[in-house]
């Protein structure tokens, strides 16, 4: 029976960037899917790998956003592809791998993705607080995939992530002919 | 158990009963998703050659229930590239009948190969089906959206083949399944004839 008070113009409360970096992720297919891809990677390694990822993923795509707000520099799209293709297929081939090479991926993945997403705020004049709603995101949607992914107990179930994952490596070798032929 | 029955049920009637908005708009990223989503199922040859797949998968068992379906897409999409680089391939549209011909027969006899001749036999004709989608895609669009869109579709296509195939556990889902590869494998021969005569 309280009425609440309606914040209908984020603008008054500051937290319009925040939101803006938080829907970022979600709307940027091109980041999404190979968060998604090493999120299914993080579950598929186990509880120890999946907390790693959680912690690990974010912090790095915070410091690669700094360096994309602070240089500018635009790194070609076909980055973005072998992203889709090396995770995709981790995912598809569902094979254990060493620990250091797991970690090496969730930093790769944040420094790259991070810097090409630090450009695109600094472009819209986001700032840290859209940094932040970008990571806070991640954070969630690792935390629920690769948690999803660890509970999984029947076979089908961890092929049924398996055949995701080749999905996700043929959307990057479309994704790839279609910026090679410059479409 | 049943709690999870009556989910789905409840989910598909949601789904069915649901009105659609209609989407008179549909420019900008999105319609490269929904060209995606409809490229594949807008071809019978595509159809039936993706759901012979599946069929196949499940009539073979672990592991080739699961290998074939992920070889496909991966295959078809070096395909996919090929057309989108302006490669040449001859006999584009004749693979894909034959796809449609050799996956059908095999469903009809139950033929249980060598998974990795299985494998082989489904990734070469992908990179036909794939060749044909990248050649035909359309200028203007998100490129990404309309390969997720692609791509989903086409597994749905192979999951929609399994699920036919799962009949095999029927006392009569075998000759049923033998019966519907025999009419894939017929209009396979449609297909092939009229690539061939034109």
């Amino acid at each position: 029976m309280i009425p609440l008070r309606i914040p209908a113009h984020l603008v008054s409360t500051g937290l319009g960037p925040l939101f803006d970096g938080v829907g970022h992720v979600v709307v940027t297919p091109e980041d999404l899917l190979p968060i998604l891809a090493l999120s299914l990677l993080a579950g598929l390694g186990g509880r120890a790998y999946g907390r790693r990822v959680l912690f690990t993923l974010p912090v790095a795509w915070f410091f690669g956003g700094l360096v994309g707000m602070e240089t500018g520099w635009a790194l070609p799209f076909a980055v973005t592809a072998l992203s889709f293709l090396i995770l995709g297929g981790l995912v598809a081939a569902d094979r254990p791998f060493d620990e250091r090479v797991g970690s090496g991926l969730a930093i790769a993945l944040g420094l790259v993705h991070g810097m090409m997403s630090g450009v695109e705020m600094r472009e819209a004049g986001l700032g840290l607080t859209g940094l932040f709603g970008t990571i806070g995101t991640l954070f969630v949607i690792v935390s629920l995939v690769s948690g999803m992914v660890v509970s999984l107990k029947r076979e089908w179930t961890r092929i049924a992530v398996r055949v995701a994952g080749s999905w996700i490596v043929a959307i990057g070798l479309l994704y790839m002919g279609w910026t090679l032929s410059g479409r | 158990m049943r709690f999870s029955f009556a989910v789905l049920i409840a989910a598909a009637a949601l789904a069915v009963l649901t009105p659609l908005p209609l989407a008179a708009h549909e420019g900008g990223s999105a319609a490269g998703l929904i060209s995606g989503l409809l490229h594949p199922v807008t071809g019978l040859d595509h159809v039936l050659a993706m759901i012979a797949v599946g069929i196949w998968g499940a009539q073979l068992g672990a592991p080739a229930i699961w290998v074939l379906p992920v070889t496909f897409p991966m295959v078809m999409a070096l395909g996919g590239m090929a057309g989108l680089l302006g490669l040449s391939l001859p006999g584009v549209e004749v693979g894909i009948g034959l796809s449609a011909l050799l996956l059908g027969a095999m469903v009809a006899m139950e033929r249980r190969p060598d998974l990795r001749a299985a494998a082989v036999l489904v990734g070469f004709f992908a990179v036909f089906h794939g060749y044909a989608h990248g050649a035909e895609l359309p200028d203007g669009q998100s490129g990404l959206l309309y390969s997720i869109g692609f791509v989903v579709s086409t597994g749905l296509l192979h999951g929609a083949g399994i699920g036919i195939g799962e009949v095999r556990r029927l006392p009569w889902g075998g000759t049923a399944l033998r019966g519907v590869g025999g009419l894939i494998a017929l209009a396979g021969i449609r297909f092939t004839w009229s690539a061939l005569v034109g």
